[in-house]
């Protein structure tokens, strides 16, 4: 799985390609020189034990690591065949990058406001244009029954689950071909992440969903190809058949999936 | 069933001493403000009126009010914050939100720790050095001003940092992940959320400024001065002015014969004005507090 390094132009067909990607927080070097591309459409999951730096794999995606001061970013990553490092404009970069983190955040706004942050920083006024679209980001995300009547109270007064759901929605207010999400399941409620994962099955026909989870079996049931990070170098990546089964490339691989350690 | 055992005891009573021994600290420290208070109004309250408030001091400042002085005051506290209060909100924005940690911010961040432990008096000489003589305004409102302002500063700076401190940094990651800039985060969800912080440290510095006297002895104040009485707009920025912590001063150490109640009624002015400034800022706190949406 590890690439040619340095071939000058992406994989066509890769919706996002990563190449000899190391990171380093100041002298600690996080993420090894990791190479992997996700395909259009699918939902790629990404697994590992903690401090495994794939959070920090996220934030390099949408170069949110840049905010991070001492942070150090080498190697290359291409999202449709462009360089994200030579983007005209890192904010549109962003919006074409949904991310759901671990703990669900509603932002000290209304409802409506929450979703309708992104689109608003975006330029967008019109108000029939932002119902319509917080409408459905909300549909998506499998939250608009549960608080259509009541879009105008604080986002930071919906439980939990529906601050994740809250949360997605807003990861699909400005329109993302990717969403990643880490962790989502991880303050939620089973049945909550059921819905969410059907939520994910049915996106996976519009975009394409990097799924980064604790869940083994999230993976499994979620995914159609698996990475398994460890240490910030990858241990096996290859089509769920093969990593979840008796016999995957890696002896730790199946250690770990099956719970013997991690 | 559930009886005590020693050591269960021992704790309770430990328990009991501990609370007991805070509780009356914490009552303690009310005593000096009521004694104070209640001494300077007792002392002063054959003076008190409104007319004290608003005619001038006649006699040698023995007789008469206290407007100019009120007014001067006024004049010191609202102009310094007009200029320290944008200034220290801005630069304070700049270094918690937007400046990364390298030797420069540092510095920054060690001048303002430094320049908020200088003694007023120190302030007072480089007003004069810098205001009254170097920038060639001369002992008036705006040096005097300028001074108070340069004082306050580094307070506000710290006061508002803090406040912008107290914002969960997840929130601004959420706004960053979804393509804002910084300054979007910050105008919707930064600034709506620790303004009630800001607002009162900057209002806190009202009392410190209405009750400094060392930096605008030296820059602008004077001994007397005469108004119209009524007339808000009776100073101009380049005049020289009264103001209440140096008339008091003044009363005290260099008017003779004085009426006793004389000092004591300009302290309650003092005390009063500041009070009800506090009482203002308390209440706006509660009011956006209520508002706090997390």
């Amino acid at each position: 799985m590890v690439g040619a390094a340095a071939a000058p132009v992406p994989t066509p067909a890769a919706k996002i390609e990563v190449r000899q990607l190391r990171l380093a927080y100041g002298p600690k070097e996080v993420i090894h020189g990791i190479d992997f591309s996700v395909l259009p459409n699918e939902i790629f999951a990404i697994i590992g034990p903690a401090q495994s730096a794939k959070t920090s794999l996220l934030r390099c995606l949408n170069r949110t690591i840049d905010l991070t001061a001492g942070a150090k970013v080498q190697g290359q990553i291409f999202i449709d065949g462009e360089d994200i490092k030579k983007v005209r404009s890192v904010y549109e970069l962003r919006r074409r990058i949904g991310i759901v983190a671990p703990l669900p955040v509603g932002l000290p706004l209304s409802i409506y406001d929450n979703v309708a942050f992104a689109p608003r920083a975006a330029g967008l006024r019109d108000r029939a244009s932002l119902d319509e679209l917080v409408e459905r980001c909300l549909r998506q995300a499998a939250l608009w029954d549960e608080v259509k009547d009541r879009l105008g109270s604080l986002g930071t007064k919906l439980s939990g689950g529906q601050q994740q759901r809250l949360t997605i929605a807003r990861a699909l207010s400005h329109q993302p071909d990717i969403l990643c999400l880490d962790e989502f399941s991880i303050a939620i409620d089973p049945v909550t992440t059921m819905r969410i994962e059907d939520v994910l099955k049915e996106l996976k026909k519009e975009m394409t969903i990097v799924l980064v989870t604790n869940l083994v079996q999230q993976a499994r049931r979620l995914g159609s190809r698996t990475m398994f990070l460890w240490n910030g170098e990858v241990v096996e990546l290859g089509p769920n058949d093969v990593v979840f089964s008796d016999q995957p490339q890696s002896r730790k691989t199946f250690e770990y999936v099956n719970g013997i350690f991690g | 069933m559930f009886t005590e055992t020693a050591l269960g005891k021992k704790k309770l009573r430990r328990e009991r001493a501990a609370k007991v021994l805070f509780g009356m600290m914490a009552i303690s420290i009310v005593i000096p403000l009521v004694l104070i208070v209640g001494y300077l109004v007792m002392k002063a309250w054959p003076l008190l009126s409104w007319e004290f408030l608003t005619t001038n001091p006649v006699g040698g400042m023995r007789r008469g009010g206290i407007w100019p002085a009120f007014l001067g005051t006024l004049y010191l506290v609202i102009i310094s914050l007009l200029i320290a209060a944008p200034i220290g909100v801005l630069a304070a924005v700049y270094l918690n939100e937007y400046a990364r940690e390298s030797w420069f911010t540092r510095v920054i961040n060690l001048a303002v720790v430094n320049l908020a432990g200088v003694p007023s008096i120190v302030h007072a000489l480089f007003g004069v050095g810098a205001f009254v003589l170097f920038a060639d305004m001369g002992r008036s409102i705006l040096a005097a001003s300028l001074t108070l302002a340069i004082m306050t500063l580094p307070v506000i700076i710290a006061s508002t940092k803090e406040a912008l401190a107290s914002v969960p940094m997840s929130f601004r990651e959420a706004c960053w992940n979804v393509g804002a800039t910084r300054w979007q985060t910050i105008r919707g969800i930064v600034l709506p959320n620790s303004i009630s912080g800001i607002l009162t440290g900057v209002i806190l510095q009202v009392s410190r400024t209405a009750g400094e006297t060392a930096p605008i002895l030296f820059t602008g104040a004077v001994f007397s001065k005469r108004l119209q009485e009524g007339d808000l707009l009776a100073y101009g920025l380049w005049d020289q002015c009264m103001a209440l912590s140096s008339h008091l001063f003044n009363l005290t150490t260099q008017v003779t014969n004085a009426p006793e109640p004389l000092p004591y009624a300009t302290a309650v002015v003092l005390l009063g004005s500041v009070l009800l400034v506090n009482a203002t800022a308390i209440a706006t706190r509660l009011y956006l507090r209520s508002r706090k949406k997390w």
